[in-house]
């Protein structure tokens, strides 16, 4: 069982998996994340909406430890990931998978060396116990093991999704994000994926953190959906009240209005 | 009055960006040095930059120091001409390859060749994210992507100055012998003669220095570039113009350390 399971305070509430407090990132005069405050608890699917440049990857950054927030704090099942030595932050990025949103597969290895990146550690030893993983893990995201050797500038943009999401499940982690799963693909590519994180991410038990601006893709990913509006959240509930959310913003974003 | 303090500030900025930037660049390579020297090492990411760094540049400094080497015999024996100084060439090829050409050539084509490809890939890297992929599987881009081609860089360029110094001596002995009218085995007796133990070490501490300037200065604009195609582009051109810079630099500082 992974370590940061179950951790119960004494009041009987779950530690939540998530915890964004007051989470502030300026660029210059340009405030991006202006006081967040998020919770994801165990197991949910939160999908985090907004328009172009409103802080959504710029928020999943300081998430990941990436980017230091200028003040505020980020928990990770109550451990502090911000200010965290990086010992301490690669030790809690074991839990996370993530999928960005053009897949960052390494070039220069090929497929099998890198879904299995997160178990070897980079290295290339274990050859054919690492092959056959990545065979099996190829093949719950619906590629076939003719992709093994292949490099992925080889490999359509879906096929590069579905690898990158193989890396991103390999190592078993209990946190997913998704960076714009759906972007860049067309329609039937789209729902494919993203029935495959759904199922996966059910299978798993995983909590799961996606950031989109596809309403469908939302939808159909997310229990709960938080909306990033000029660096604060200022809408969050749950996916099935997009529509009459009672928030004026949501209501254009969700009828795409200006 | 407004323009003088808008000129003052101007000029205060560029010289606060200059000392910024070279303040990243410091720690950063405190950053790649503390990274190559600790635990976890990556030994086939190392033997893969050395293939990378020395045995394909083989060709291309090959080929430069067999050209220079005979040019400057050629020079040689036209400017000793004018002193009846022409036996002179042997001696001079030796000192001109060994403690300057050897070196300084061998650094320029390969911060050519190999710093403009360090910050093309690490920049383009960046820009698509598998920089921060290699953070979130856990693996240090210090000490997966960097470290090796430092230290690569550090091993490799001294080792291609030895095959340039030797390359660029039988250039010189080639024209020396065929075109010149010298005799091949008085050529190589003043050759041997001339050859000096502190001079080949300081040939070779040059081109560990340039080695570590070549793969830092690619490294570290590659790794900071943004913006896309452009920003990898304009990191590429950075990379290879302060690689030129630092070794001409760091030449002339050795040089003048050790003769001056």
């Amino acid at each position: 069982m992974s370590e940061i399971e179950d951790k119960m305070p004494e009041t009987g509430e779950a530690v939540p998996m998530i915890e964004l407090i007051d989470v502030r990132k300026s660029f210059g005069a340009k405030k991006v994340l202006d006081g967040v405050n998020l919770r994801v608890t165990k197991g949910e699917s939160l999908a985090v909406m907004g328009g172009s440049g409103t802080g959504k990857s710029v928020m999943l950054k300081c998430i990941l430890g990436l980017m230091k927030p200028d003040s505020g704090s980020i928990l990770i099942a109550g451990e502090p990931m911000t200010g965290a030595t990086s010992r301490d932050q690669q030790r809690l990025r074991a839990h996370f998978g993530m999928l960005f949103q053009g897949g960052a597969l390494f070039d220069s290895l090929p497929i099998w060396r890198n879904v299995t990146f997160a178990l070897t550690n980079g290295r290339g030893g274990h050859r054919k116990e690492m092959r056959d993983r990545a065979a099996m893990l190829l093949e719950r995201v619906g590629l076939g093991s003719e992709v093994l050797d292949l490099r992925p500038s080889s490999l359509s943009g879906g096929m590069q999704k579905r690898a990158a999401l193989a890396r991103a499940i390999a190592h078993e982690p209990d946190i997913l994000f998704f960076d714009e799963p759906t972007t860049g693909l067309d329609p039937v590519l789209a729902g494919r994926i993203n029935r495959l994180i759904v199922q996966l991410v059910k299978e798993m038990g995983a909590t799961a953190v996606t950031i989109t601006h596809d309403l469908h893709s939302a939808r159909t990913i997310a229990d709960r959906v938080a909306m990033l509006h000029q660096g604060k959240v200022i809408w969050d509930g749950p996916a099935s009240s997009l529509d009459n959310s009672g928030n004026e913003i949501v209501d254009d974003f969700v009828k795409g209005l200006e | 009055m407004m323009l003088i303090l808008r000129m003052l500030a101007g000029l205060g900025r560029a010289v606060i960006g200059v000392f910024a930037g070279a303040g990243r660049l410091v720690i950063f390579a405190a950053q790649v040095i503390r990274a190559a020297l600790l635990p976890p090492y990556y030994f086939g990411r190392l033997l893969e930059q050395m293939a990378l760094i020395g045995w394909f540049s083989l060709p291309v400094v090959g080929l430069t120091a067999l050209f220079t080497g005979a040019a400057l015999a050629q020079q040689i024996y036209i400017g000793g001409g004018r002193f009846n100084a022409e036996s002179t060439v042997p001696a001079i090829v030796v000192f001109g390859m060994i403690r300057e050409l050897g070196p300084v050539l061998v650094g320029l084509m390969v911060a050519g060749r190999v710093a403009s490809a360090m910050a093309a890939e690490l920049g383009t890297m960046r820009v698509t994210e598998q920089i921060d992929a290699l953070a979130t599987l856990r693996a240090d881009p210090f000490r997966w992507l960097i470290a090796p081609r430092l230290v690569a860089g550090v091993l490799m360029l001294p080792l291609l100055v030895m095959v340039a110094n030797a390359i660029g001596i039988m250039g010189g002995w080639l024209l020396s012998v065929n075109k010149l009218g010298f005799n091949s085995g008085a050529y190589l007796a003043t050759t041997r003669k001339f050859i000096e133990h502190d001079d080949f070490v300081m040939a070779l501490m040059k081109a560990a220095v340039f080695g570590f300037f070549i793969a830092l200065l690619g490294c570290y604009h590659g790794y900071r570039a943004s913006g896309g195609a452009a920003g990898v582009g304009a990191a590429t051109t950075r990379a290879v113009v302060s690689s030129f810079i630092m070794i001409l630099l760091s030449n002339l500082i050795i040089t003048l350390a050790v003769f001056g």
